[in-house]
């Protein structure tokens, strides 16, 4: 067995003062050469920290393994055994903070590139149009999914494969969730995402658009025609900074900016959808919606894009490389920030900001910012986005009455999977706020096997 | 996709769609809304429920011929589709518990009113309405209206139907008449609202307004139809569209409304350039 002892290899990347004024995807991923010379740094340990830290194991020692040896399609089925969005995940999960922070080269020139490694994986085995399995046969029983984003699309893809008859319901016009309203093309082309969506066709999964549970139908009538339903509605519901000055013409929540420029496509010229960019943007927050409103603000014509954050670089919880591909694009990160009130007459003229020191670590363990007194400040801007955070959208809870919820607005499951009303089962944003798309995958995955189990045992099969 | 099941021209830009939508006439109550989109690539527009038919599963929107969409809305004829038909989406509002309702509507304002006379007329309680436009042509659902309210006047800017002047002329008629109202209900343009609201608050009359702001998802993911009401920060999609018209803060939202303006001005050019206009 080849080990390579060199230094972690980088994608190929879009020049930054290219990409800037695009929305091509920025990382082109590894050229095989580099997948199986990056795939050799990987010692292959016997006790693998890496899958401890994957939220859904996904077995990493073994599809490094085969990329090194050029088994490339191998790898993809490796993957997919415990992880069923492979190119997605690659492309948009933490791995910094999961399995890429375990692994043990990490000081011996970085750790192995597992994310990237993911990627080119999935994205051989998508380009090859690789067949899937065939699904179990029918076994009578209906599941309805609500909401088409990750845990969704994996709790459906898991059911329609042991033979469950499965309908998607979804509110928006298209399906993916925040993988098509949110997440921009520049960092997950869409084109995956309807791969996807295509593949669950082919298990024989019915997806139902424009249909809002809650309203168009009730939970009760679900549970009237399915064997059991999903709950992966994901958290939609924007937070705001509750200062002054938030409702002036000027002031979008990332959540409406991006919908409008992904979801809507203003992005391109024929786009019926309207979307104004300011000259100076001031976008507020430090997580990837941040990274992705900021960047998105500088392709769609901003003159200078500004991220403002309450606390240091280090609590920053986006993604490293969104962070350090908004700062190569020449985005300002503003830290130990925060914003005390919007200006303007009517329309954004600029925000007042003090600055802040970190204090004492809160119940998460993160330093809590300090206002410094006498620090205030204004930032001139025409165009405030604000990016700091989302909570459960509560329609659907309000609508079932006998469905328990969080004071936080999220619902309360089971280990199961199981939420108060039987055979209704949540998973994803929607139960534990708003986190990342292999957390949803991963409670989509359970919630599936929680049916699956549940169903069979009922009909006795 | 869902099938336009009849068109009908109510005046000069004013056009009433039937459209096959049975998921969402089975629960559509007076109050709620839709949000459609006319093509694939399509802006999503919200347009409040002016009837459904359950039987027949349709319900029926008013639209004005006023942007970009509503104009390619026009250009569809009867057996045409639309891809994207969602709802019904915000909250019902019941009226049904107050004795004395006085509906008052500007323009397409007719088509929130309009299921609101109905049901107040099928419980007995016929309401008092007030119609009111530029000009005849825009005066909306008169005969519709009239087989269900109890006095129906009808207010033109110039005169060329009923009585000339504004709508708030005769609320005040009304009031100084000694007409009482438990509850007022005032659909129209935002500044004919808030003048109406002016009118009622001095006179003590709980009064609700219908607000139609620009809104993306319609299901509180957005955030952009919010509105200050009391004080406090809501949204027209999921806590509205009708509030107490008292307490909406009417100066904002017309600053809000007006945010796309240009841009619409532009995308208006854009189509007449293309030669789509209809």
């Amino acid at each position: 067995m080849k080990i390579n002892r060199g230094e972690r290899l980088s994608p190929i990347e879009q020049d930054p003062q290219v990409r800037r004024g695009n929305f091509y995807e920025v990382n082109k991923g590894f050229t095989p050469e580099m997948a199986i010379e990056e795939a050799e740094r990987c010692l292959n340990c016997k006790d693998p920290k890496c899958v401890k830290g994957c939220p859904v194991n996904v077995n990493i020692p073994t599809f490094v393994r085969q990329i090194a040896d050029g088994e490339f399609a191998e790898a993809a089925k490796t993957i997919k055994a415990t992880n069923n969005l492979p190119a997605i995940c690659g492309r948009v999960c933490p791995q910094e903070e999961q399995c890429e922070k375990q692994c043990v080269r990490a000081k011996a020139g970085g750790a192995v590139a597992i994310g990237a490694l993911e990627r080119f994986a999935a994205d051989y085995a998508l380009q090859k149009g690789e067949p899937q399995e065939p699904p179990k046969p029918r076994n009578g029983m209906r599941v309805a999914v609500v909401g088409s984003g990750p845990a969704g699309l994996t709790c459906a893809a898991d059911c329609a494969k042991e033979g469950f008859e499965v309908t998607i319901f979804e509110a928006f016009h298209k399906a993916g969730g925040v993988l098509v309203y949110g997440i921009p093309e520049f960092r997950l082309p869409k084109s995956l995402v309807q791969a996807e969506i295509d593949k669950l066709k082919e298990l024989g999964v019915t997806i139902v658009l424009d249909t809002v549970i809650g309203r168009t139908f009730t939970l009760e009538e679900l549970c009237r025609e399915y064997d059991a339903v999903f709950l992966g509605t994901g958290a939609g519901l924007p937070m705001f900074l509750n200062i002054k000055g938030e409702n002036l013409s000027g002031v979008y929540t990332a959540n409406e900016y991006l919908t409008r420029v992904n979801l809507m496509q203003a992005y391109l010229k024929d786009a019926a959808t309207p979307v104004i960019t300011g000259e100076k943007v001031v976008v507020v927050g430090g997580g990837n919606v941040a990274m992705d409103a900021a960047r998105t603000a500088l392709r769609m014509g901003a003159g200078k894009v500004t991220v403002v954050y309450r606390r240091s670089m280090e609590e920053l919880p986006a993604r490293k490389e969104e962070v350090e591909n908004a700062i190569e694009e020449g985005i300002e990160m503003m830290l130990l920030t925060n914003p005390v009130e919007i200006l303007g007459d009517k329309k954004v003229e600029g925000i007042k900001c003090n600055k802040m020191q970190l204090g004492q670590p809160d119940e998460r363990g993160r330093a809590t910012p300090i206002p410094v007194e006498g620090s205030e400040f204004v930032i001139n801007c025409d165009q405030v986005i604000i990016a700091i955070g989302t909570s459960p959208n509560p329609l659907l809870a309000k609508s079932a009455k006998n469905l328990k919820t969080s004071p936080k607005g999220t619902i309360i499951i089971n280990e199961n999977g199981e939420t108060s009303i039987e055979n209704v089962y949540a998973g994803g944003d929607a139960v534990i706020g708003a986190a990342t798309v292999i957390l949803a995958m991963g409670a989509g995955k359970k919630a599936a096997a929680s049916i699956v189990k549940k169903l069979r045992g009922k009909h006795g099969s | 996709m869902f099938k336009i099941v009849s068109k009908r021209n109510l005046g000069v830009n004013v056009n009433e769609y039937v459209i096959d939508a049975p998921a969402v006439a089975r629960n559509a109550r007076p109050g709620q809304f839709v949000i459609l989109r006319v093509e694939e690539k399509g802006e999503r527009v919200p347009f409040t429920i002016c009837d459904a038919n359950r039987i027949m599963g349709t319900v029926t929107i008013l639209v004005q011929t006023v942007g970009a969409t509503t104009r390619k809305l026009a250009a569809l004829k009867e057996g045409d589709y639309i891809p994207t038909f969602v709802g019904p989406l915000g909250n019902p509002t019941e009226l049904s518990h107050y004795n004395g309702v006085l509906l008052i509507a500007g323009g397409i304002g007719s088509a929130v009113i309009y299921p609101q006379a109905k049901v107040l007329y099928g419980i007995g309680k016929p309401a008092d309405v007030i119609l009111g436009a530029r000009t005849k042509d825009l005066v909306m659902y008169k005969r519709e209206l009239s087989a269900y309210a109890k006095k129906l006047y009808v207010m033109t800017d110039d005169g060329s139907d009923g009585e000339q002047g504004f709508v708030t002329q005769k609320l005040k008629e009304l009031l100084e008449g000694g007409a009482r109202y438990e509850m007022v209900m005032a659909v129209g343009p935002l500044g004919m609202m808030k003048a109406v609201c002016e009118v009622t608050k001095q006179y003590n009359i709980p009064t609700t307004v219908s607000m139609n702001s620009v809104m993306v998802d319609g299901t509180g993911m957005c955030g952009g139809c919010r509105l200050t009401v009391g004080g406090k920060t809501r949204y027209a999609c999921v806590d509205g569209p009708e509030f107490d018209g008292h307490l909406v803060d009417f100066d904002e939202a017309m600053a809000r409304a007006s945010f796309y303006k240009n841009i619409e001005k532009d995308h208006l050019c854009k189509l007449r350039e293309a030669g789509n206009e209809n």
